[in-house]
């Protein structure tokens, strides 16, 4: 089932007198294929929790509407959209067996769709094994992991057989090494059912890691939609290209003059076909490459080894987001000059921003490389 | 000096509870085995079963622990039952919430004897008026009911009612914040889920604030067992004569009424009376722990 998002705005009154009214989702127009794993990504407060809530139809928006395939489900209550939800908190039922955990959403159904206790018994053992916590049918949730919880919450969303299964932070609450294993058995989950999912988190990592497509949210505005691959290429703005990687990227302060890129003088690359105007730059990390006469030179602070790669922790005047971390192949020697090393760019890592908007300015050598 | 140094720190609590909770619990056991015990010239004849053997044959005891009975089986379920009904009430409106929850609250700090007059102005005939409630019977077309002097079941409805009305707010003060305690994710869940109001209400709402049902049924219990200052209220002091004494009244007047000075017989009513109340706790308990998640 795709879903569709049209013009989706959600207001809500501004708590002091007086004040404007909050919007916490802002005029989203996007479309989910079918069958496929979304990200919902943002940092905390920017949306994506409400975006969440406006599919299942906890909340209903201002503006905008909702579609699931062809059906407008934006006055339909939550019950009568078949949608399953996993809740951050699991909201598991405290009192209740995980057996009677997963059967309750399929004991509300009544009148034709109303089951018989063995087929009802059937469907929760399914669901059970496709999370595969089928052993555990009789425990209590205190009884369980956070891990097994949280199996559990996904077959109960799942037992129904939703057309939409959404998750809100999935993962926030299990530990590191969980959480990456879990991420996992989500992906498996999903494209065993095929049920389209939507998963919202403030991780970009898991966001990248798992899903088909994200979307990138900051206060209440989409930024970018794509392939995760793609957004992290081609960002559309400074926030984005920002918000995706780790380390995070390096941004400097710069000017294009006469179509090459200066950054504190250093004539380091050129983009050609760029206006003359100062400019943001972002380098990511990998974006560096050792060169005894590169054209970037900066104050090296440390180097740190760690097996595979090494990184190369420096310093530049112009560099606003702090020390500059760049990640080269641990094979090459790191040899300092003066207290200063040289890099040469890859231009297809090396993005250039509009000073005043963000907003990305592609030029053609970017192209060549990637 | 070490194993000593915790029981220094605990030493001022033993000491209070030792010398006001312990010692008079210890002298209330004696006092009710010393047979014919004189409180002027603090003599007694022997020792023995005596004193519980008199009064559970008192018919004055016998009418106390029927009273006592007839309270607690009514109020208890009636209060919990009334105040969870208005906690839900109370749990689900939006607009003047805190007004309403003051409103509830307000008998839990007014003065018993305050209430038991404003009750007596209700309830009571006098030489000019019916009371307010007979009136309202009579207006209506039935007759009125002397419910203060009157016959037992007005007199025990009026005990009932005044004491149901009295522990009501306390109620619904710990049932509110226990239904708002809940987390709102379970809720959520169940709305996805399409689940049914009452059906929320029995399987999520319930279960989840169980243990405070079984404190308010427990703590409940042990204050109608222990009610005596209520009857004194709309009844005065010779709760014998009005045939509506209670197990403490009737404590109280072996101690004090009428001269008193028997406090062999009062040891012994109170410590029958403590014998009952530690068995229902402990089945209340019993209960509680089998249906606790």
């Amino acid at each position: 089932m795709k879903v569709i998002l049209e013009h989706l705005t959600k207001r809500y009154p501004s708590r002091d007198k007086n004040g404007k009214d909050v919007i916490a989702v802002n005029d989203f127009n996007f479309e989910i294929p079918d069958g496929k794993l979304i990200g919902l990504l943002g940092p905390s407060g920017c949306g994506k929790s409400t975006t969440l809530n406006l599919i299942s139809g906890l909340e209903s928006p201002t503006e905008g509407k909702i579609w699931f395939g062809e059906d407008d489900v934006t006055d339909l209550p939550p019950e009568h959209r078949g949608v399953g939800l996993v809740f951050q908190s699991y909201a598991l039922y405290p009192h209740m067996t995980v057996r009677q955990n997963i059967m309750f959403p399929l004991q509300n159904l009544k009148g034709k769709d109303k089951l018989s206790k063995e087929a009802m018994n059937q469907k929760a053992e399914e669901a059970a094994r496709l999370v595969q916590i089928e052993r555990l049918m009789e425990r209590k949730p205190r009884e369980m992991s956070g891990g097994q919880q949280q199996r559990v919450a996904i077959a109960r969303a799942l037992v129904k057989m939703p057309r939409i299964l959404l998750l809100d932070e999935p993962l926030s609450n299990l530990d590191a090494r969980l959480r990456l294993q879990t991420r996992e058995e989500i992906r498996r989950i999903q494209k065993n059912t095929g049920i389209t999912t939507v998963f919202v988190t403030h991780d970009q990592e898991e966001a990248m890691s798992i899903s088909d497509e994200i979307v990138v949210m900051e206060s209440g505005i989409l930024q970018q939609i794509g392939n995760p691959q793609h957004v992290y290429d081609e960002p559309v703005n400074l926030f984005v290209a920002k918000f995706l990687g780790t380390p995070a990227i390096n941004v400097f302060e710069g000017e294009v003059k006469g179509g090459r890129l200066f950054i504190g003088g250093q004539d380091v690359l050129a983009v050609s076909g760029v206006e003359d105007q100062p400019v943001s730059v972002g380098i990511r990390p990998e974006g560096f490459i050792l060169s005894e006469d590169g054209p970037f030179r900066t104050k090296l602070v440390q180097v740190e080894v760690m097996g595979r790669d090494t990184s190369v922790v420096s310093e530049h005047p112009d560099c606003v987001s702090g020390l500059i971390r760049s990640i080269i192949s641990a094979e090459n020697r790191v040899e300092a000059k003066d207290g200063n090393v040289a890099f040469e760019l890859k231009p297809a890592k090396v993005h250039i921003f509009r000073k005043d908007s963000g907003v990305r300015i592609p030029y053609p050598e970017q192209e060549r490389h990637v | 000096m070490r194993k000593l140094r915790p029981w220094l720190y605990l030493l001022p609590a033993i000491a209070f509870l030792g010398v006001f909770m312990v010692y008079p619990l210890i002298d209330v056991m004696i006092y009710s085995m010393e047979e014919g015990y004189n409180s002027a010239s603090q003599t007694y004849f022997g020792v023995g079963l005596y004193n519980f053997r008199y009064v559970l044959r008192d018919p004055y005891f016998i009418q106390a622990l029927k009273n006592t009975f007839i309270l607690v089986i009514i109020t208890v379920p009636l209060s919990t039952g009334i105040g969870l009904l208005i906690a839900v009430a109370l749990n689900s409106i939006q607009k003047l919430k805190d007004l309403f929850q003051t409103i509830f609250f307000l008998p839990y700090v007014t003065n018993t004897l305050a209430v038991g007059l404003v009750f007596m102005i209700l309830f009571k005939k006098t030489a000019y008026s019916d009371g307010l409630i007979n009136v309202l019977i009579q207006t209506f077309g039935g007759t009125g009911v002397d419910f203060i002097d009157g016959p037992y079941w007005a007199k025990m409805f009026v005990l009932c009612f005044y004491t149901v009305w009295v522990v009501l707010p306390f109620k619904i003060l710990i049932l509110t914040s226990a239904l708002a305690s809940v987390n709102e994710d379970y809720y959520k869940a169940a709305k996805i889920d399409g689940t049914s109001r009452w059906r929320i209400f029995w399987k999520i709402t319930l279960p989840m604030i169980s243990p405070m049902i079984f404190y308010l049924i427990i703590t409940g219990f042990i204050g109608a067992f222990k009610a005596y200052s209520d009857a004194v209220a709309l009844f005065g002091t010779d709760l014998n004569a009005a045939g509506m004494n209670t197990i403490v009244g009737y404590v109280y007047d072996m101690l004090y009424g009428n001269g008193g000075g028997y406090p062999s017989y009062a040891s012994a009513a109170a410590l029958i009376l403590f014998a009952i109340v530690m068995t229902i706790t402990c089945i209340n308990l019993l209960i509680s722990e089998k249906t606790n998640v």
